[in-house]
């Protein structure tokens, strides 16, 4: 039934921002026909007159008071970071020479 | 000396208490036992003696004075990886985050520093908690200290191995699909799954948020109970923690009695698919809570059936969306393209030079379960299952106080044996899957070893939410009645380490 192709993972890639090899490409192809094959049997039993849970203990909105708390200094926060100019994160160029 | 490490936190505490020992001395016993065997093991990820020793010297001079912060001061611990840390790097397993610190502590970790604990390291694991066998490391699989060829169980093999091997009496694990329960069936330990919400995941580099729970992994029930009484309760950081007031663990274990309680035994996790010594010791423990009192009841839970396949929709959706974090900007990796390029190549290059295999199959597979024209099919039918499964635990827990079932459906397998085949891995997680799905507490305790193998075999009791303190009853009860008829501890039948040095 999961009729998934090449061309849709590769899709999928993109999307998910991984620059996959296309051995690696060919490889996930055939396991994710068979992991969709896998769990298709949700679809079965998903009836219309069962309603979605999406978090398993019943939570209403969390407030808190608006006030400044627990800042991480700049100095710290940018102590991990693979590039920064000591007050901002550097990154890379956002738009390519075509854009 | 060297014997300070096969004592129990709880004994630990009340050497300290008499003064009898040192935290130094206590510390400095369990670096020992990393440095001669984790070479084999590969439990710890990272150590640093002399900021433990640091930490053990502060907790003499405070009880020196008078005042401890904690019955528990003094006592060494260990820390999955997946616990961020400020004086110890914080990796979850992955290259991604090689090296990196982090600018906080996880509150879990707070509340341990809070209460005196010394940190002995951090524990490897299954990159980002995807795994049941610890292979999916970047930095190496953890071996089974009861058999060196075989797998620690995951995605917490690190943190089982370590308290198994008596390198730490005490650790930190997180359980999205049973990382914490199927680790402590597979080395013959305890591990504990909190209620969702019972213990804060702030600071938990998150897998899968609406599974995702913080809990002990120790060697004996009391243990498991001391712990979580340190870890437990609200969180002002995690906003999905609740405000509960909960009962002392550790005298649920204390007054551990089964005498009236009704067990109900999951059907569908008992019979096919299940190998024959773990259900042999399975049932033998049931037979025993009943010669002391328990009712034992059969109860079924039909969508049991569903359940892994929903939590495989369910889990890849969350991470592929949680792990969207790691784009080679604020910290971790990053990885320049050939030539340069803009952001978003850089994004691609990095997230493909730092996920493993398993990583990426699991990005791929939710983000096509979350893709425009497949929600509906697959997300939202997960969410459903997940539903059904609810329902079917109100309903079981209607008629019995903790319902029990093997923790996993096999002891430890053979490093690399399922490696080829993630389905036949993710399967092997169907006793452990339905509490995340439904946010209930569980906990695994040792039942003794499978015929065929000699291999540990864990039982797992899973209560209602918000009763976490029934499973130390009944799991309590269970160890202390198993451990007076073998006349020893389970651990105590481990082969010895030999070598192995770090």
């Amino acid at each position: 039934m999961s009729d998934i192709s090449a061309e849709q993972v590769r899709h999928l890639a993109n999307l998910a921002r991984i620059d996959l090899s296309d051995a690696e490409i060919a490889t996930m192809t055939t396991e994710l026909g068979q992991i969709m094959e896998a769990v298709a049997s949700v679809q079965a039993v998903a009836t219309p007159d069962v309603p979605a849970t999406s978090h398993p203990i019943p939570l209403k909105n969390v407030y808190r008071p608006d006030v400044v708390a627990d800042v991480i200094p700049t100095e710290k926060a940018l102590a991990s970071a693979p590039e920064h100019d000591g007050s901002r994160f550097k990154v890379s160029a956002i738009l390519g020479e075509e854009q | 000396m060297s014997d300070l490490i096969h004592k129990t936190a709880a004994e630990l505490a009340d050497m300290l208490a008499a003064g009898t020992t040192t935290s130094v001395e206590i510390t400095q016993a369990h670096l020992d036992r990393i440095a001669a065997v984790d070479g084999d093991l590969n439990a710890f990820l990272h150590v640093n003696a002399a900021v433990s020793l640091e930490a053990a010297k502060q907790s003499d001079a405070r009880r020196a004075a008078g005042a401890p912060l904690s019955p528990l001061d003094g006592v060494p611990i260990a820390i999955k990886d997946v616990l961020v840390t400020t004086d110890m790097p914080s990796t979850s397993g992955s290259k991604i985050l090689e090296g990196w610190m982090s600018p906080y502590d996880a509150t879990v970790v707070t509340k341990v520093r809070e209460a005196g604990l010394v940190p002995l390291g951090k524990t490897n694991m299954d990159e980002f908690a995807m795994g049941s066998s610890t292979e999916h490391s970047a930095f190496g699989p953890t071996r089974n200290p009861w058999d060196l060829d075989r797998i620690p169980g995951g995605s917490g093999g690190g943190s089982a191995a370590a308290v198994a091997a008596f390198e730490a009496p005490l650790a930190l694990g997180s359980d999205t699909g049973g990382s914490i329960r199927q680790p402590a069936h597979i080395t013959g330990t305890v591990g504990v799954k909190p209620t969702y919400g019972g213990v804060s995941r702030y600071g938990a580099i998150a897998l899968a948020s609406s599974f995702d729970q913080i809990g002990p992994v120790t060697r004996t029930v009391m243990d498991s109970a001391l712990l979580h009484d340190v870890i437990k309760g609200h969180d002002v950081h995690d906003s999905t923690s609740l405000k509960d007031e909960w009962p002392s663990f550790a005298d649920a274990v204390k007054n551990a009695d089964v005498k009236g309680l009704k067990i109900g035994v999951i059907e569908q996790l008992d019979g096919e698919g299940f190998q024959p010594g773990v259900l042999s010791r399975f049932h033998e423990a049931l037979e025993l809570l009943k010669a002391n009192g328990a009712e034992i009841v059969n109860v079924s839970l039909p969508s049991l059936a569903h359940a892994v396949a929903a939590y495989y929709l369910i889990l890849p959706a969350e991470a592929s969306s949680n792990l969207a974090k790691f784009d080679s900007v604020r910290f971790g990796l990053r990885v320049q393209p050939e030539g340069g390029g803009t952001v978003e190549q850089v994004m691609s290059a990095t997230r493909e030079a730092g996920f493993g295999a398993e990583v990426k199959r699991r990005i791929i597979l939710g983000t096509y379960a979350l893709s425009a024209g497949y929600y509906d099919a697959y997300y939202g039918s997960a969410q459903k299952v997940r539903t059904l499964v609810q329902r079917d635990f109100a309903d079981a827990f209607s008629k019995v106080d903790v319902l029990a079932s093997p923790t996993a459906p096999t002891t430890a397998w053979k490093l690399g044996d399922q490696l080829d085949d993630p389905v036949a891995m993710w399967r092997g997680d169907i006793a452990t899957i339905p509490a995340n799905m439904a946010g209930i507490p569980g906990i695994s305790v040792p039942a003794g070893l499978a015929d065929e193998d000699g291999l540990p075999v864990g039982i797992q009791f899973l209560a209602p939410a918000r009763e976490d303190a029934r499973l130390y009853n009944v799991g309590g009860a269970l160890e202390a009645l198993l451990e007076q008829q073998w006349g020893h501890t389970l651990l105590s039948q481990a082969p010895e380490l030999k070598g192995g040095q770090r």
